[in-house]
């Protein structure tokens, strides 16, 4: 199933995975390290003893350590694996980045400067720029991509939380890199389609005076 | 050429040559004249380096403005990139201490090729000028980042091609120190120094020339070629004329990635120095240490697009660079293992360069770990370029390298300058440091899990605290680093003075010299019959020490 809590767990496990792993050994290497010291202080150990080395432990400590970092590739690549291919379904927004900030359109022609999205469809986000690199960056769906002004990237998502969540610029672009805030809304379906209606209602044209005088290229019709 | 009755045998620093006075140090070619004069420049390079990032972290102390604009932090953090990397780390060992006990631990009387050394120092010097006048001349600051990206930085009005310059300059620096160093160790060793009797600093230093040689070419050539860019619109990197952004990040990471081997090798070598001389017995697995450095070199001369992995590449250049990035970790992870099992059954004397080589393995280990969380890759896509990596590589390359330079100050203070520092004050310094660079950038690893982007001048309100925390490390570190530095210099005008050959016990050449060493290091060409790490008096049985005793 592709959608995104899968995802974000996808990530989440690959890091506490690696993280998990690090520990134990961050732990057993400091502890080691630091005992030793104790243990074999030159008031403790008055004679130290030469080992040149120990070809089990080489070979031991190079084969477990690969087997673990093939593990931590595998989760890596898992996750990855589910990002990299969009659903044939998914609503299609272009995400345009400037400096400094972002813009949204939508299939049906919305413009908008906020992300609006329907809770648990998939979309799929191309990502164009005017000017120089920027990145497109969601952290609570744990994803980035690059936008780049040469190249199409695309990335897609499949929301499962109601709610608002922040979208950051994650390329240094200059000044106002740091201010290029926006937000990305999910919504239920029904106050999505309602938020569409909203954007593709006709407009009134209020510049129209109420009153049509009688007059052809300005001169009185009389 | 010196006159035939100048008396040699006398400590490098009072023999006077044909040159008085300054001149006789600024146009030396003795590689122990040299590698003081990498130390002064560099320790004033960092200095600015370290008020740039005092600088930052006040900035970041709160939300909104606190001292400056977005426009001066985004130079600030561009400038302390620069100089940081291109005037402290990257030369740091190999300028400093490979060029001064190179030719020492391998039993010869300088480097290869003496007047490229100096001229090597001249082009750090001029190319840190460069850097610096780029912040003081009209235009302004550059503010690209220390990785100069296209298209931005062929649209900023700043002073980038001063930037670029003194980099290309500062590339040139590196790359004839690594020719010089790589004759050196082919031609120069002494009689009965093998290549598997040379000490591990040795190995260290040699397989960073080789990168230093090979790789740093390529970023001269690209900087210039954003120079070229810059100017006359060229239309290689730039999409409005055609260009491909991407190209120039390729080019940039496949010289920047093994830069980082440039910084980490050589520090790896002063561990495998400092360790045994302190456990009082022979390193554990000599070999492996070895071709664990070239290991290293190789591999990580494959991984640059681990950089990269959120700018579209294929599928299989992102699995291919994340499988590689995860297997040039498995030969550091062999030096740590090798290390520790050199302490197992020693004879441990705590003086503070241990300390620090302790603090090295500590604090490089974090660094390390997190580069496998961040080889991921879809971990990599949520926490790239947020402050996870900041963290990361400062966790690496000043927790890793600062640390091994500091370690390198220590350890050879007294041999270089025949003056002792006070050990108490250094150890003070020592836990000053290390607990000030925890609490600055631990903070960073966590902010950027939370999703807290890097070179942000400002930030969500839900971020403060970590902020907060993280720049009163920097006060408490840079505290550190005062004591530290006082403590050294205040040792050259006072301190105890040493001269015997051997402060510490080692076996290694450069504790068979004078104290300081004589102009041409040794007053008779040394020969070598045993390896670096022996300890022959931990082998003795106990019967033949007393049978010594008793005569």
């Amino acid at each position: 199933m592709f959608n995104e809590t899968n995802y974000v767990d996808s990530v989440n496990n690959a890091f506490y995975f690696i993280v998990a792993i690090s520990t134990v050994l961050l732990i057993v290497v400091t502890f080691l390290m630091l005992y030793f010291v104790w243990k074999y202080s030159a008031k403790r150990n008055p004679k130290a003893t030469n080992i040149e080395g120990n070809m089990t432990l080489e070979v031991l400590w190079t084969v477990i350590p690969l087997i673990l970092v093939g593990g931590m590739f595998w989760y890596g690549y898992l996750g990855y694996e589910i990002s990299a291919t969009p659903p044939e379904n998914s609503m299609v927004v272009t995400v345009t980045g400037q400096m400094w900030k972002w813009n949204f359109e939508y299939e049906n022609g919305i413009k908008t400067d906020t992300l609006y999205v329907p809770v648990n469809k998939p979309v799929k986000l191309d990502l164009v720029s005017l000017d120089v690199n920027h990145s497109f960056y969601v952290p609570v769906f744990r994803f980035k991509r690059d936008v780049l002004p040469n190249k199409n990237n695309s990335i897609w998502f499949q929301p499962d939380q109601i709610g608002s969540f922040d979208i950051a610029c994650a390329e240094y672009c200059g000044t106002d890199h740091w201010n290029m805030y926006t937000k990305v809304v999910v919504m239920e379906q029904k106050d999505y389609d309602t938020w569409i209606a909203l954007m593709t209602a006709p407009v009134v044209d209020e510049t129209e005076p109420l009153i049509q005088a009688d007059t052809t290229n300005g001169k009185p019709n009389n | 050429m010196a006159s035939s009755t100048a008396n040699v045998n006398v400590s490098f620093f009072d023999y006077q040559g044909g040159r008085k006075g300054i001149l006789g140090w600024i146009l030396s070619v003795d590689h122990k004249r040299i590698g003081i004069l990498y130390l002064i420049s560099m320790m004033i390079f960092f200095a600015v380096g370290v008020t740039f990032g005092f600088l930052m972290r006040l900035e970041l102390i709160a939300p909104d403005r606190t001292i400056m604009d977005p426009q001066t932090y985004n130079s600030i953090f561009t400038l302390h990139g620069v100089i940081m990397i291109f005037l402290f780390i990257i030369p740091g060992l190999p300028a400093v201490f490979g060029n001064f006990f190179l030719p020492i631990m391998i039993g010869a009387a300088d480097v290869a090729f003496p007047r490229l050394n100096l001229l090597s120092w001249w082009l750090f010097v001029i190319g840190g000028l460069l850097a610096i006048t780029s912040i003081i001349m009209p235009g302004g600051a550059p503010d690209t980042g220390w990785t100069f990206y296209i298209p931005y930085s062929v649209r900023t009005s700043t002073n980038v091609i001063p930037a670029l310059m003194a980099a290309f300059i500062l590339g040139f620096s590196s790359i004839l120190t690594g020719l010089n160093f790589v004759v050196t160790v082919h031609r120069l060793r002494a009689k009965g120094m093998t290549f598997f009797r040379l000490p591990l600093f040795i190995w260290a230093l040699y397989s960073t020339a080789w990168i230093q040689v090979l790789a740093t070419p390529i970023i001269g050539i690209t900087l210039l070629l954003v120079t070229f860019e810059r100017l006359f619109s060229v239309g290689i990197f730039d999409p409005s004329l055609g260009g491909d952004p991407v190209l120039y990040q390729h080019l940039f990471w496949i010289y920047s990635h093994p830069a980082v081997y440039i910084m980490i090798i050589p520090a790896m070598g002063v561990i495998s120095e400092v360790i045994p001389v302190f456990a009082r017995r022979t390193i554990f697995g000599y070999k492996f240490i070895a071709f664990s450095s070239v290991g290293i070199a190789l591999f990580g001369s494959l991984v640059w697009a681990h950089h990269m992995f959120t700018v579209g590449m294929s599928g299989v250049a992102m699995i291919v660079f994340s499988v590689l990035t995860f297997l040039v970790a498995i030969p550091s992870a062999v030096k740590v293992f090798n290390w520790v099992s050199t302490l197992y059954k020693g004879s441990i004397v705590v003086e503070p360069p241990l300390y620090y080589a302790l603090a090295f393995i500590f604090l490089f280990s974090i660094g390390g770990f997190t580069g496998l969380i961040q080889g991921a890759l879809s971990v990599n896509l949520h926490i790239h370029d947020t402050s996870f990596i900041v963290a990361h590589f400062h966790y690496v390359m000043f927790g890793g390298t600062g640390f091994g330079i500091f370690t390198a100050m220590h350890y050879w203070w007294p041999k270089m300058f025949g003056r002792m520092y006070n050990k108490k004050v250094s150890i003070v310094g020592f836990w000053t440091l290390f607990v000030g660079f925890n609490v600055l950038y631990f903070p960073m690893f966590v902010m950027g899990w939370l999703g807290m982007p890097r070179r942000y001048y400002d930030y969500l309100p839900e971020y403060h605290i970590y902020h907060l925390i993280s720049t009163i490390g920097s006060w408490i570190l840079i505290i550190g680093l005062l004591i530290m530095f006082i403590n050294l210099l205040k040792a050259l005008k006072s301190g105890e003075k040493v001269t015997k050959e051997n402060y510490w016990g080692g076996e290694t050449l450069e504790w068979k010299c004078p104290t300081p060493p004589y102009v041409f290091n040794f007053e008779f060409t040394p020969e070598v019959h045993a390896g670096p790490y022996e300890y022959k008096q931990n082998d003795e049985s106990e019967k033949k020490v007393e049978e010594e005793v008793v005569q």
